[in-house]
């Protein structure tokens, strides 16, 4: 198995475990660590595909280490903006999960 | 092949506009952000008609063209650069949310005053800059031309939506804003996850030289469908369509009466913008067939879904955060219209365009609409000191000016004529039957019924001469009523202009899907 084909699949990996975090956790913390998980996950798929432009002759591809720095900064600052509400949450209701209001 | 599509069209005059329509609200948000205080409020007052010049100029540059404005971004052409582009649905959008923008900023100054005696309130701070920054991520939406960079268009979009929702800061709001964001985060990094897997396929994320290169490849890389599908998806649950609406109520009904009527009005247009860029402009028409009958039948579900929970509600802006839920499902009934196979032939004749402009008529007089209808909501929550719909018997008495508006943006709801919601579903019902496919027609007929009932619980005690006098809290001011008037006129008055001169919606429509062509 070739580098790139087990990155993909860590990525991929990482995208499901993601996916099923953010549905399945009733905490809205670990729902938002399921958030950076499949980011991360996506990150990665973008950093194989750099390394397959790369395998295909053209370098090092740029673009998609350039758009995971972008989407790092973003998914950083979506991240922030959570656990900030997240925390206004906490000290006001004194719980950490959205289920128990309709 | 590719090099045809790297030419860069030739200079047109206008093209320089789409940069300021970017870079003005971004620079007067800096500006209030850094004076602060009364200053934020002078600062949005004084860009938002200049703001509404420039889309003016824009949709008068496309209109006296006839043809998409492009600007490569420092010159540089794609793939190497990130062009704008506005064809007319673009320039539509850019105008509709400067008109419902400087309603809302009109409205918006007596709920967001600095207190007399302090230098610097939060809340007003927070609105005024947030208010920026929304207009600027609707317009870096409307405007991109490149898949990641509308992602970081649409993030920006969500963060200043976000905090919109809770900046009255008790715990139902911040809840709200909380799911609101959870449901915007999923949604986003699918889109990322599409937009990677198109660019590990096909190499490029730009819309033109990606619908070329899936147009040219025959057929299709599976690795497309899932993006195109993974990109639906999360657009979907940002535009909360029905099964993915459960944030919106509370979040639209929780923001304050502005804040609202932004969000409902124009943030959720922003993602179901992008959903029809990826199957019109992006995808190959066969795909967008089926995908057009799955999307629609979401919009179906989410018209009489949100009808009857619209029925249902005790508050008045639950009825209208529900109400925003059927409307956007009429926005889907576009595709199977727009997309159909029967009016694919005759593309460049007559059905194809009706659905297209009733489409974007529908999204246009729902703007003007339901900012018209949230904004009277507050006046009225603000005048009673509530907002439960079994408490406004007799309002039509007290506030007659406020209710007449609230009606006539109902009347555009319902699509009774004249009104631009009667254009739209007029349209959109014409289409549906020159197409073949009536039973669109139920649904949109139903939907209209649905709508007349809930907005009659509202209107008919309103109207009521009977029972006590109802006793304000708080006078209402006549200038706020006036705006929120003038915003029901508009979408009353799109459906009295003549169908014709519909003719800037077109634009860029018809070369989008020829560009593939010998």
């Amino acid at each position: 198995m070739s580098s790139v084909t087990l990155f993909g699949l860590c990525g991929a990996a990482l995208v499901g475990l993601g996916l099923f975090g953010l549905i399945v956790q009733p905490g809205v913390l670990r729902k938002i660590l399921a958030f950076n998980l499949l980011g991360s996950g996506v990150l990665l798929l973008f950093g194989v595909i750099a390394r397959r432009g790369a395998a295909a002759g053209i370098g090092s591809d740029p673009v998609p280490q350039a758009l995971i720095i972008t989407a790092l900064v973003v998914a950083f600052a979506a991240t922030v903006l959570a656990v900030a509400l997240l925390r206004r949450l906490v000290q006001e209701t004194g719980r950490d999960s959205l289920d128990t209001d309709g | 092949m590719d090099s045809l599509f790297t030419l860069t069209p030739p200079a047109a005059w206008g093209a320089p506009l789409l940069v300021t329509a970017l870079m003005l609200p971004v620079a007067a948000l800096m500006l209030a952000f850094v004076l602060g205080g009364r200053h934020a409020e002078r600062v949005v007052l004084a860009t938002l008609p200049i703001g509404l010049g420039v889309a003016v100029a824009i949709a008068a540059a496309v209109l006296h063209q006839g043809a998409t404005l492009h600007y490569d971004l420092g010159g540089w052409a794609p793939p190497l650069g990130v062009s704008l582009h506005a064809d007319g649905l673009s320039a539509t959008l850019l105008l509709t949310t400067a008109v419902v923008l400087c309603a809302v900023g009109l409205y918006a100054r007596a709920d967001f005053r600095v207190p007399s005696g302090a230098r610097e309130a939060r809340a007003p701070l927070a609105f005024w800059t947030l208010l920026l920054a929304v207009w600027a991520g609707l317009n870096a939406v409307f405007l991109g031309q490149d898949l990641f960079n509308l992602y970081v268009a649409l993030e920006l979009l969500t963060f200043a939506a976000v905090p919109l929702v809770c900046l009255r800061g008790s715990p139902q709001t911040i809840a709200a804003a909380l799911r609101y964001l959870l449901f915007a985060l999923l949604g986003s990094v699918l889109y990322l996850l599409g937009g990677a897997l198109f660019y590990g396929a096909y190499g490029t994320l730009d819309i033109a030289l990606l619908s070329a290169r899936l147009a040219s490849g025959d057929p299709i890389a599976p690795a497309a469908l899932a993006a195109a599908a993974l990109m639906t998806a999360g657009l979907l649950a940002k535009t909360a369509l029905f099964p993915l609406h459960l944030w919106l109520p509370p979040a639209h009904a929780g923001a304050p009466a502005a804040g609202s009527a932004v969000l409902s009005a124009l943030v959720v247009k922003a993602s179901f913008f992008l959903i029809l860029r990826l199957w019109f402009d992006v995808m190959p028409d066969p795909l967008t067939h089926l995908a057009a009958q799955v999307l629609a039948t979401l919009g179906a579900a989410a018209i009489l879904f949100g009808g009857i929970l619209a029925l249902r509600q005790a508050r008045l802006k639950m009825l209208i955060a529900y109400s925003t839920l059927a409307q956007i499902g009429y926005l889907f009934l576009v595709f199977p219209l727009v997309a159909s196979p029967a009016a694919a032939p005759a593309l460049d004749l007559v059905q194809a365009p009706g659905a297209w402009t009733g489409g974007v008529l529908q999204l246009v007089s729902h703007a003007f609409a339901k900012a018209a209808m949230f904004m009277a909501a507050g006046l009225i929550a603000g005048a009673l000191g509530h907002d439960q719909v079994r408490g406004l018997g007799g309002l039509g008495r007290v506030l007659p000016m406020t209710v007449f508006a609230f009606a006539l943006a109902g009347l555009s709801l319902m699509g009774l004529p004249p009104s631009g919601g009667f254009a739209a579903k007029w349209l959109l019902l014409s289409a549906a039957i020159e197409t073949g496919q009536w039973w669109w027609t139920l649904v949109m007929l139903a939907g209209g019924l649905l709508t007349g009932g809930y907005l009659f619980r509202v209107l008919a005690p309103a109207l009521s001469t009977r029972g006590p006098p109802l006793t304000l809290v708080k006078p209402v001011e006549r200038s706020r009523e006036l705006v929120v008037l003038g915003l029901a006129l508009c979408s009353v008055v799109l459906g009295l202009v003549p169908l014709s001169s519909f003719g800037l919606v077109q634009i860029g429509r018809l070369g989008a899907t020829g560009i593939g062509l010998p």
